[in-house]
């Protein structure tokens, strides 16, 4: 919105793009923090506009509802009843009515299913028409659009590219049809479900990254490279300094791994403890750590063994890769280090110090190869931001690594750093790029201390490509770990089935209005209960056309078992998964599992009254039984309507007439 | 002729008349154009079946325009008369078709030469003894080397050591494969007195050779099985033998079938449960006949053998249950048989492949604890009920004060299984999780922190003063829990707890023993009156926070890093009877009261069972990876990226690196490749209708039957290690290799096939064959002796130096040998 760059675990941009879209247009600036639950919008907000999307996206699905069960070949009635269903369900009210994403997404999911069954419709009698193509492409572009909203929509996509790939499948098989023809509608599928599909989702990438060109809270996270070609930020002061790493040069190195949190080399006057608590002895040297935040201890100046000048030559002497250099520490004078001392918190590796001469045989080891680790892409010049480099030790060949642990108290809770001997593998704990750099010039301690100087040379933004860029922030999100923490109102995928939980929204800040997120109890167990006779009843069928008997006339097999894979298969693909998930999950994560198993319904209810009411009067019967079924959900939905709503405050014995099950959090206010 | 020697393959392969469900081999309808050629013995036991007489000309334009090598046909159509249960419904009626007349018929007519019958077997015989006889040349050359410990060898030599002492012990993996070491430990005298206390210690006069000999035994047996399975799965000696050569010359097989290791027996039991799942599909056209039934039940027996060993041989019996699922539902949909027998189809499966492993695998479990019955260093991970039936162990015949009074050091347990004991130590919680006062966890070890005295909540006297008169602690006691070693009170408030944000946090505060009210707990046994006194072990207590009301638990969940992984306890405000908020005391000393010998109930079979399970699954899930080290990722694995340092470090050491060979390793890579694109090829052009001529319809079936069971055991047993949050290591892939070994056997001699099928000439097909198999055989020895360095040891300098005996061979920077 402001433009800021900022990084999300939970999806990609376009979900939040739309949100933006929508304030953009209600003329909404930006300048609202969205901190606290329950907070008052002030009066630049345009909620309205904010919440128009969702809210639109989840109106629609009614109608979608109708289509899709229409499409898939089952009677008007049952269409209705799959609209009516979705139109009193609580919880998708609620979502839709807030400014969240999961309406938009289950939006998607519907019309990517719907827009795949008019294109398989179509297939039959009039293939490469322009509304088989219009649909098909159509299908793709929702797909690609649910993915861009939430990974979630990942689920939705296969499902959709599997029953196409049965569907393909059969096409193949179909020897009425000229190889030529075939291979046309292969690669017409192709273009529309993977190839359409991945160039939205870059695209969706390329407008977030050209809308967000200033720096953010997420910084920290990407590389040096990446923040580099943020407007702000680190960009302002890395730009104009000096490309090419010298002998002389001032650098700060940061670690490129970033875990548990990004720092840079640091040293500082205090030293190891002469014995640690658990016994074991230091060398008693200066202290070498990984410090998370800015710091003049953290510059360091890159030395030329053979020569003792501190500054830059004119011209400068660029080191390269395999060159061997000290690292001198610029505020005291001392040189990086390692000997064979078991580090503090890690015994198996090298201790690293600044070295201070006790004089007590224990020489100074204190030179480094500089092996540059990306140098195929770079050249063979120790660049500044560009290049990730290793430091290995002359003499033993350790490698200056951050190992992760916190120091105790004597080393103010720093990031250990350690030379590691054992495996020399790569790992990107061991290597570090040069953030901040500048050339010395002056030779005294003094002078250097206050030195600035910043020669101006190139402009590094435009070093990134897009591709790169793109590669990086998704490799990002999907290895950035949100915390484990358990919040008040997460749940297990247990819960969900049954309803045992809800989610507060929001409260009255007086009165005790409230909004949850609260489904519609009969529908969930009517869905549920629904699920499970599909599943016995397939599994039935299935067995006694095994056993050549059929019960049901092909076309009305066939339509059951498509009605089946999208919809029971669609809550299968979007509910199972999260059994597998270690996140901190929520109830509105059941919500797209929950309308695809709402379609099946009617489904079961319709088969059961066509195929397994054998007289008229269990017919009717039966359709009694429905209606009445149907007024119970809508009684219920009426009654749980000041929830979902928020809009009338109740008395708090009203209230606790509402809890209708233990474990239901409703809030009620001590008065 | 042809069609004769071909059935003559078929009949030593399958004795029995098959029966209805047969195939409908086409060979045999070429057989009826031209009955009565005299058999020729071949003699070249490489090609195996490929050698073939020269067919005068004008037959061969009878033989499909004379474009394939007549041998192929010979060799397929063993591959086709291998029942085809495959595809039943549709295909099993086609076949069914009109051929079965003309197939009964061409089967009276003729009777396969008892000569070349007998050559055939022989040639099998005298290969698979060659391969056998290899396999354990390589696999025992060079044993007793290096004369320490290698790596893991010092967990699963220790715990070999263990049964033979008869000494308690707790590890994440079944008991079955380490009891197969001591066994053989046992038997070849050794005295488990050796400590196995660190990778590189000299075994001196210690006896390892046993245990190695009997790892290196089993290792050795891989190679013929497989040999076995895929000259089932393919028909074909030249795949056979291509598998088993690879697998002899995998320097990482080797180096993991050389030491003290459970995963030669893991493997082992793997490819035994798959050679006799597939005999045992060999034998289907005959069900309920003796053999069925040993192969069968010899299934069940590998499939416990592999699950008791690791669980990582569920793997294995999902790849059976696979089998035998799509198995019943083919047999089902033959409308043939009847239901009943259906029904009894069933009913033999249950038995073989689910009831006896699972009697197998608990039979394991109770040798298990009746050999294991004294007191060791696994104790403190199961229940108090359980230790005590460890002798030695404190709890064993229990002569402990039997009612708890004020200043008794006690330890308190959680009933919940592998929970552990209250536990505190000096670390704070950190910034930000709660008040930053000291941590109390759980914890599964014997430890002094887990000692705690009981006091009263008002007075700070020292109780065990003996002018003080002895005063129990009876139910609905105020009391205060001061924890031994750091004289801190358990203590809870309203903060919420570090993990299970609806709880509050637990902590010890105070300093010596002078807190606030919130150190007050009311003491509680569950289901008895207020007043009586509390008993060690017997009663079930709870302790409630006084001043908020909340239950004393423990969630079971790990804390991060700066908990030390223990896991957290917390103070719940729902008083919900779960097992998580019940105690028992366990340790108890008063020197003021008289010791009483207890009797602790017995736990019955089932519970230990279970038990032990849960601990088992703790412990797996604990081994989880830290951030900033080095682990092996599954994607490295089939490439070879990286291997595992056995033995030695340094230039001077004795050095062991366990690597696959890279030849083997990015062939198989290559071949899966290679399969998945021509078994997808081929699956199109059947899906399309195309007509295939008879012998590459045999090579298609040959690869995606045969083919596709391999692979989907590759399959079973390496992707689902993505999954696994636990830590990984490169020898995990081994069982996945094996199987992709296999693939690769089977998929070169089809393609090779297939090739020498599209030349016209005879001569050139049957050399594009012999020389493409030759090769890879050459190919595959020649890089083992190029790596064999690696399995059976180096000395001298690193591969960086031109003088060492591995220069020039790191191929890839990353292997450090």
């Amino acid at each position: 919105m402001k433009r800021i760059f900022f990084l999300d675990g939970s999806g990609p941009p376009f979900g939040h793009m739309l949100l933006a879209l929508g304030g953009y247009l209600g003329g909404f600036d930006g300048n609202f923090l969205w901190n606290r639950i329950g907070a008052e919008y002030s009066s630049n907000v345009p909620v309205w506009s904010l919440r128009l999307l969702p809210a639109l996206a989840g109106a629609l699905s009614v109608p979608m509802a109708y289509q899709i069960l229409w499409e898939l070949r089952f009677s008007h009635c049952a269409a209705m009843g799959a609209a009516l269903l979705m139109l009193i369900e609580n919880a998708l009210i609620t979502q839709s009515r807030l400014m969240l994403l999961e309406s938009v997404l289950i939006f998607f999911n519907l019309l990517a299913v719907l827009s795949y069954l008019k294109f398989s419709n179509c297939q039959k009698h009039r293939p490469f028409s322009p509304s088989w193509w219009f649909w098909l492409v159509l299908t793709g572009v929702a797909c690609s659009c649910a993915v861009g909203i939430k990974y979630m929509g990942v689920f939705t996509y296969l499902l959709v590219l599997g029953v196409a790939a049965v569907h393909a499948w059969h096409l193949i098989g179909d020897q009425t049809l000229s190889n030529v023809c075939v291979l046309c509608h292969l690669l017409a599928r192709a273009v529309a479900l993977l190839v359409i599909p991945v160039i939205m989702y870059l695209l969706f990438f390329y407008v977030h990254l050209v809308l967000l060109c200033r720096s953010g809270p997420h910084d920290q996270i990407m590389s040096s490279a990446f923040q580099a070609s943020l407007e702000g930020g680190l960009a302002r002061i890395t730009q104009g300094q000096p490309l090419e790493v010298a002998y002389g040069s001032q650098v700060t190195l940061r670690n490129v791994f970033g875990k548990p949190v990004p720092c840079w080399l640091h040293s500082h006057q205090n030293t190891y403890p002469m014995i640690y608590e658990n016994g074991r002895g230091s060398s008693h040297q200066q202290q070498v750590t990984c410090y998370p935040f800015k710091d003049v201890n953290n510059w360091w100046i890159v030395k030329d063994p053979g020569r003792h000048q501190l500054v830059v030559n004119d011209p400068p002497r660029p080191v390269r890769h395999g060159d061997v250099v000290q690292l001198v520490h610029g505020m005291t004078t001392r040189f990086l280090n390692t000997h064979d001392v078991a580090a503090p918190l890690s015994p198996h590796s090298q201790e690293v110090s600044c070295y201070v001469d006790y004089n007590i045989s224990m020489p100074a080891q204190n030179l480094w190869r500089l092996e540059i680790v990306n140098r195929e892409s770079s050249t063979d010049v120790w660049k500044t931001i560009l290049s990730e480099v290793r430091f290995v030790h002359v003499n033993t060949s350790a490698i200056l690594k951050l190992s992760g642990a916190h120091l105790p108290d004597w080393g103010f809770w720093q990031l250990e750093v350690v030379g590691e001997k054992l495996s020399p593998g790569y790992h990107e704990s061991m290597v570090w790029n040069v953030e901040e750099h500048r050339y010395g010039k002056s030779q005294e301690q003094k002078e250097r201390e206050v030195e600035l100087h910043s020669p101006t040379q190139m402009d590094l933004s435009r070093n990134l490509s897009f591709m790169a860029r793109f590669s990086e922030l998704q490799w990002r999100m999907l290895t950035v770990r949100s915390d484990d923490s358990e919040h008040k109102y997460s749940s297990t995928p247990l819960d969900w089935v049954t309803l045992d939980t809800n989610i507060a929204y929001w409260l009255h800040p007086t009165t005790s209005a409230q909004i949850h997120l609260l489904g519609n109890i009969v529908i969930w167990a009517s869905a549920s209960l629904a699920t499970v006779v599909y599943t016995l009843l397939l599994f039935w069928y299935l067995l006694r056309r095994r056993r050549n008997i059929c019960d049901l006339p092909e076309d009305s097999w066939l339509r059951w078992v498509l009605a089946g894979a999208l919809c029971a298969g669609g809550w299968a693909v979007n509910y199972l998964p999260f059994f597998m998930m270690e996140k901190t999950l929520f109830l509105y994560h059941y919500l797209p599992a929950l309308t695809f198993q709402i379609l099946l319904l009617p489904v079961v209810l319709q088969h059961v009254s066509d195929h397994l009411c054998r007289s008229q009067l269990q017919r009717s019967l039966f359709r009694a039984l429905v209606v009445a079924w149907y007024s119970c959900a809508w009684h219920v939905s009426n009654t749980l309507c000041p929830l979902t709503y928020g809009d009338k405050s109740l008395s708090p014995s009203e209230l606790r007439a509402l809890r209708w099950k233990d474990s239901w959090d409703i809030l009620i206010r001590k008065h | 002729m042809l069609c004769a020697t071909s059935r003559l393959l078929a009949a030593t392969a399958l004795p029995a008349q098959p029966r209805g469900r047969g195939p409908a081999p086409r060979c045999r309808r070429r057989e009826l154009h031209f009955p009565g050629h005299p058999e020729l013995p071949l003699c070249d036991f490489l090609t195996g079946q490929l050698v073939r007489p020269s067919v005068p000309a004008g037959r061969r334009a009878i033989l499909r325009r004379g474009r394939m090598p007549p041998a192929v046909g010979r060799g397929l159509a063993g591959s086709e008369l291998r029942p085809r249960r495959g595809c039943c419904g549709p295909q099993a009626a086609r076949a069914l078709g009109p051929d079965v007349a003309t197939e009964a018929a061409a089967r009276s007519l003729k009777r396969p030469a008892p000569g070349s019958r007998r050559f055939e077997a022989a040639a099998r015989w005298a290969l698979l003894a060659l391969v056998t006889l290899l396999s354990f040349a390589t696999r025992f050359h060079r044993l007793d080397e290096p004369p320490h410990i290698c790596w893991d060898e010092t967990h699963f030599g220790k715990m070999g050591s263990y049964y033979i002492n008869r000494t308690f012990f707790f590890d994440v993996h079944p008991p079955l494969g380490k009891m197969l070491i001591g066994l053989a430990g046992y038997l070849s005298g050794y005295d488990g007195t050796f400590l196995f206390q660190k990778p590189g210690d000299k075994y001196e006069h210690h006896n390892y050779m046993g245990m190695r000999g009997f790892c290196a035994f089993l290792g050795s047996l891989l190679v013929p099985f497989a040999y076995l399975t895929v000259l089932e799965l393919s028909r074909s000696l030249p795949a056979a033998l291509l598998s088993a050569a690879l697998l002899t010359f995998d320097t990482g097989c080797l180096t993991l079938s050389q030491y003290i290791l459970l995963d030669p027996i893991l493997m082992f039991f793997i490819m035994a449960a798959m050679l006799s799942m597939v005999k045992y599909n060999s034998c289907a056209d005959r069900p309920f006949s003796a053999p069925w039934w040993f192969w069968l039940s010899l299934t069940g027996v590998n499939l416990a053998g592999a699950l008791g060993v690791k669980f990582v041989g569920l793997f294995v019996i999902l790849q059976v249950g696979w089998n035998t699922v799509s198995d019943l539902w083919h047999l089902f949909g033959d409308l043939s048989l009847s239901l009943v027998t259906v029904g009894k189809h069933l009913t033999a499966r249950i038995l073989c492949l689910i009831v006896l492993p699972l009697a197998l695998y608990t039979a394991t479990y109770a040798v298990h604890f009746m050999v294991l019955n004294k007191s060791g260093p696994g104790d403190g991970f199961f229940s108090s009920a359980f230790q005590a039936r460890l002798s030695g162990n404190n709890l064993h015949n229990a002569s402990v004060p039997e009612h708890l009074a004020y200043g008794s050091v006690i330890t308190v347990k959680n009933l919940r299984m592998a929970i552990g004991y209250l536990h505190s130590h000096r670390h704070l919680y950190p910034e930000g999780v709660g008040a930053r006062q000291q941590q109390v966890t759980t914890y599964l070890h014997k430890d002094y922190n887990n000692l705690w005295i009981i006091k009263k909540h008002n007075t700070n006297s020292d109780p065990l003063d003996p002018s003080f008169p002895v005063e129990f602690v009876r139910h609905g006691d105020i009391i205060r829990l001061e924890h031994k070693e750091t004289s801190r009170n358990l203590h809870s408030h309203y903060h919420e707890a570090p993990l299970t944000r609806k709880h509050y946090q637990v902590t010890g505060y105070g300093i010596n023993g002078t807190g606030d009210s919130n150190d007050f707990w009311r003491i509680e046994v569950v289901n008895r009156k207020f007043g009586n006194r509390i008993k060690v072990l017997r009663s079930r207590i709870r302790f409630i926070h006084l001043v908020t009301g909340c239950v004393l638990g423990s969630s079971g969940k790990v804390l991060p890093k700066w908990g030390w992984e223990q896991l957290e306890v917390t103070c719940t405000p729902y008083l919900k009877e779960t097992l998580n908020s019940i105690w028992n005391v366990e340790d108890h000393i008063n020197p003021k009261l008289p010791n009483i010998s207890l009797d602790v109930l017995q736990p019955s079979f089932p519970e230990i069972l279970l038990e032990s399970h849960m601990v088992m699954i703790r412990g797996n899930n604990g081994l989880k990876p830290k951030d900033n080290e080095f682990t092996s990722k599954p994607w490295h694995w089939p490439i070879n990226y990286q291997g595992l340092r056995f033995s030695g470090i340094n230039d001077t050491d004795f050095r062991v690196y366990l690597l696959g060979n890279p030849v083997v390793w990015w062939l198989n890579l290559l071949s899966i490749a290679l399969y998945l694109l021509s078994g997808s090829i081929i699956a199109v052009a059947v899906q399309r209708g195309a007509h295939l001529p008879a012998e590459v319809e045999g090579l298609s079936q040959v690869l995606l039957r045969g083919g596709g069971q391999l692979l989907l055991g590759w399959t079973l047993h390496y992707f689902p290690f993505f999954l696994m949050g636990r830590i990984l290591y490169f020898h995990h892939y081994f069982p996945a290799m094996l199987f992709s070994s296999m693939l690769t056997g089977v998929l070169w001699d089809t393609l090779l096939r297939l090739c020498a099928w599209s030349l016209s000439s005879s001569s050139l097909a049957r050399g594009v064959h012999v020389v493409g198999i030759l090769s890879l055989l050459l190919g595959t020895a020649y890089s083992f002796y190029l790596f064999h360095p690696l399995a059976y040891g180096m000395v001298g300098p690193l591969a960086q130096d031109p003088r060492s005996p591995m220069a020039g061979l790191r191929w890839l920077e990353s292997w450090d040998f």
